[in-house]
């Protein structure tokens, strides 16, 4: 595969879309095994040359980056203000472009919402040679379509994403995390039930269930985060756990965002809702599978174990009987596609989309939808 | 000759097949009750539609859009007509689809957090539905009148959506009529359905890509803790500085919202809410949450105001005081009819941190125009609605204060800011678009426009400043009918 150095990117991808050559893009790397069992292009382009902070603006809590800025150091310069931006997905060294173009989330998705809610802007390139841009740098505006988003979780089959503009937070003075653990599913279902319904301000509220074994895990960080911890920890002994109230946390947290991803493992996300968590549970253990969600949101990613890809197919078929499931992390062999079905309307739409954007159909069109 | 307007038009035929379809009470066509339907809440625009149809199913609405499909006639849809951008002003030659009678709750699903609804639903309904322990975050100011199928069109926001966002964090699913009749389905329940993100291209698209016939909404516990207060300052550069502190210092009130001296003068002699006629400005903050979070921080808020130097600061005891706090606020805009007998509302946003130098550039226009300028805003981001004054009955000054607001339209895009917060582009802003976007970026937005509506009947002349066609897909590469069954690559 060539690999086309970041500085020509909008050149390259115009002399692809000519030529009619497939080529993908590449930030961090941490995430190219997502629907790469549909085919891998020819030419990779990387962002790596786009990689400076073009601003940060404390004052208005946000910033403008190019695709290539690694989240960690972004988010290193943001916290020497004090602020962060509110994204937490797993990969240590994923690139904001590529979190963007993947869709990617973590556990403060629960609070603070996900891509799609933290881009206020994007700068593209298309495979004819254009660069344009939408939205713009501040976090309230509604000026023209919201192309931000539709290029969120594109997988890279629109168009190179250039730049994003965001919105930054706080960074949480103190944090605190009320957990509790069940061998019961229902316990722990439960117990997640009525955090997500309580008037608590969490940070982060999730769950995991694997082997028999459970937890509940509500995050508070604020000026009385404390206190909420302690209301949490309240509800999780009355659903029928010993609950503890932990300060340090940062580890426990990361536990959970390292559920999302597996070496070898085929991962799965799960696009559910808040009363399926006990089936979810119970189908997890049939499968032999492990599982971290965001109990609110009903999201959850499934990890199922190194099998046979024959067997992990079987698998994925028999969790999309019941769900919607995309399928992440897959080891080599696997068979099932990364999308799934969709709606025969809503993918009819999606090509004519893919098709204005690409017309040329040389951006990533393995993993298009 | 009965005054039925449509029958001397080519909507002739397709009124008959409407008026079957549809029943012929949901069919209007006497010109007296289609100027009911020739403006939105910008009363700037006026256009008698050529037609006015009320379907009362998802079903009646495919049947209309496909009549005007095959006849080429243009359409527009509306909810309850409240929009400010003129972006439900009708097409003279085609036809107005209200949206009015689609106002069924589905589904209201609290273990969840959904409620399912038509486009005619009003927004404050949705919140009424899923009270008293939960509630449906945007909140617009017409909420009352205003109905979810408009506030998914124009992406809608309001006092609170700097902490909760708006209408497009929370919508989670939608049925949608494409303008060739299709009905497509996008998401549910569910969040992150498969594929792009559809419905975060709809929403806020103005009408101008299909109809939604159904839509999911996510709802929220209701926070246990409200605490209120108004605080009064010299300046609003002195009460901008405050907004700063507050929300650096890692507080995301519910709410902040900022009047300066013209728009409290105006507002207490409509309302008598008690607030002082020589403050320079008026701030209010609302925070929102659980008891223990919402006290602890309440007390740093009233703090920052002290030390600002704040003249007085009014703290709400109960919810009485808490509405007379908000009285004054929502009534500003009414309560300009004190002030002048028109105004012109601009939505500009600009980045929280250029307040004060926009609105000294501001200052500076309203005298260079001779005119007043009052200034109501969404203090926390940045959403400006500067109230242009002025009387129409005088010459040439409705043409002064549309300049002088559009001078102020470019200040604040000038300072890296946006034409429209809320409000939308619409027929209003179009003129503007080109300020944000160069022609490239125009050009994006028009791709997204043909992939759903090639033929460009959805609610035309509206968002884009200048027509622009769809045309064929250019390029060289269609995908092989193996590729896209996925049983080739092309390499």
């Amino acid at each position: 595969m060539a690999v086309v150095a970041s500085e020509s990117v909008v050149e390259a991808l115009r002399r692809a879309g000519e030529a009619g050559t497939p080529v993908r893009f590449r930030g961090g790397g941490t995430k190219l095994g997502w629907a790469a069992n549909r085919g891998e292009p020819e030419i990779e382009l990387s962002t790596a040359g786009l990689d400076r902070i073009l601003e940060h603006n404390a004052g208005d809590l946000t910033a403008v980056l190019e695709a290539g800025v690694p989240l960690a150091r972004a988010q290193a310069a943001f916290a020497e203000a004090g602020q962060m931006l509110a994204l937490d997905p797993p990969d240590d060294g994923a690139t904001i472009g590529g979190i963007v173009a993947a869709g990617d989330s973590g556990p403060r998705r629960a609070r603070y919402g996900g891509v799609r809610d933290l881009v206020v802007g994007v700068r593209v390139a298309l495979s004819d040679g254009t660069v344009a841009s939408a939205g713009g740098k501040v976090i309230k505006n509604v000026a023209g379509y919201d192309l931000a988003k539709l290029f969120a979780g594109s997988l890279g089959t629109l168009g190179a994403i250039l730049e994003v503009s965001v919105r930054l937070h706080p960074l949480p003075p103190a944090t605190a995390t009320a957990a509790g653990g069940s061998h019961d599913p229902d316990v722990v279902a439960r117990a997640a039930r009525e955090l997500s319904h309580a008037p608590l301000e969490q940070l982060g509220l999730d769950v995991r269930w694997g082997g028999g074994d459970g937890a509940v895990l509500a995050r508070f960080g604020g000026a009385a985060s404390r206190e909420q911890a302690e209301a949490a920890a309240a509800i999780i002994g009355r659903a029928g756990m010993q609950p503890e109230v932990v300060d340090d946390d940062e580890s426990i947290w990361r536990v959970q965002r390292e559920g999302q991803r597996s070496a070898d493992w085929a991962v799965v996300r799960i696009s559910a809702t808040q009363t399926d968590l006990e089936d979810l549970f119970s189908t997890v253990d049939g499968l032999g599978g492990r599982l971290v969600g965001r109990a609110a949101l009903g999201l959850s990613w499934i990890q199922l174990p190194e099998r046979s890809p024959e067997e992990a197919d079987a698998a994925i078929e028999t969790l999309r009987r019941r769900y919607t499931a995309v399928v992440l992390d897959a080891p080599a062999g696997l068979k099932a596609d990364h999308w799934g079905p969709l709606d025969p309307q809503a993918r009819e739409l999606m090509r004519r989309v893919r098709e204005r954007f690409d017309p040329a159909g040389v951006c990533n069109p393995g993993a298009a939808p | 000759m009965d005054g039925r307007v449509a029958e001397r038009t080519d909507l002739g035929p397709l009124v008959a097949e409407w008026r079957a379809a549809l029943g012929d009470e949901h069919v209007i066509t006497h010109r007296h009750q289609l100027r009911t339907y020739e403006s939105d809440g910008l009363l700037q625009y006026a256009v008698t539609p050529g037609a006015v149809v009320l379907p009362g199913s998802t079903e009646e609405v495919q049947a209309v859009v496909r009549s005007c499909h095959h006849a080429g006639v243009p359409w527009v849809a509306r909810g309850a007509g409240s929009g400010l951008s003129g972006g439900a002003t009708p097409v003279a030659d085609g036809v107005l689809i209200s949206l009015s009678r689609m106002r069924r709750i589905l589904e209201v699903d609290l273990d969840n957090q959904r409620a399912i609804v038509q486009p005619g639903v009003t927004n404050v309904a949705v919140s009424q539905a899923v009270g008293p322990t939960h509630f449906y975050p945007p909140d617009p100011s017409s909420q009352i009148v205003c109905t979810i199928g408009g506030n998914v069109a124009e992406n809608s926001g309001g006092a609170h959506c700097f902490k909760y966002g708006f209408t497009t964090n929370y919508v989670t699913g939608l049925e949608l009529v494409l303008p060739d009749a299709e009905l497509v389905r996008v998401g549910g329940k569910g969040l992150d359905p498969p594929g792009y993100d559809l419905l975060g291209a709809f929403v806020g698209s103005e009408g101008t890509l299909a109809i939604a016939t159904k839509i999911w909404l996510r709802v929220l516990p209701k926070p246990e803790g409200v605490r209120t207060l108004v605080a009064f300052f010299g300046s609003t550069t002195q009460a901008g500085e405050v907004v700063s502190e507050i929300v650096s210092s890692g507080i995301v009130p519910g709410a902040i919202e900022m009047m300066d001296n013209l728009s409290i003068r105006a507002a207490e002699g409509y309302t008598g809410a008690g607030y002082p006629i020589e403050a320079g400005a008026a701030l209010v903050v609302e925070l929102d949450g659980s008891e223990a979070e919402c006290s602890a921080r309440f007390d740093h808020v009233v703090a920052i105001c002290e030390r600002a130097g704040a003249d007085s600061i009014r703290v709400a005891r109960d919810e009485t005081e808490r509405e007379l706090i908000w009285k004054a606020r929502k009534a500003a805009f009414a309560a300009m009819g004190r002030i002048a007998p028109n105004y012109y509302v601009q939505d500009s946003v600009i980045p929280r941190t250029r307040l004060a130098e926009v609105l000294g550039r501001i200052d500076e226009l309203a005298s260079e125009y001779g005119l007043q300028v009052a200034n109501v805003f969404h203090a926390g981001d940045g959403n400006l609605h500067p109230l242009v004054c002025y009387d129409g009955r005088k010459e040439g000054e409705a043409e002064r204060a549309e300049e002088c607001a559009g001078l102020i339209v470019k200040a604040c895009v000038d300072a890296g800011g946006s034409i429209t917060g809320e409000h939308g582009v619409g027929m209003d802003k179009k003129r503007y678009m080109p300020e944000m976007f160069s022609d490239a970026d125009l050009g994006a937005f028009q791709r997204l426009r043909c992939a759903f509506d090639p033929e460009q009947r959805a609610n035309p002349g509206k968002v884009m400043p200048t027509p622009r066609l769809c045309g064929e897909v250019p390029g060289p590469y269609r995908q092989h009918p193996l590729e896209q069954a996925g049983l080739a690559e092309r390499f």
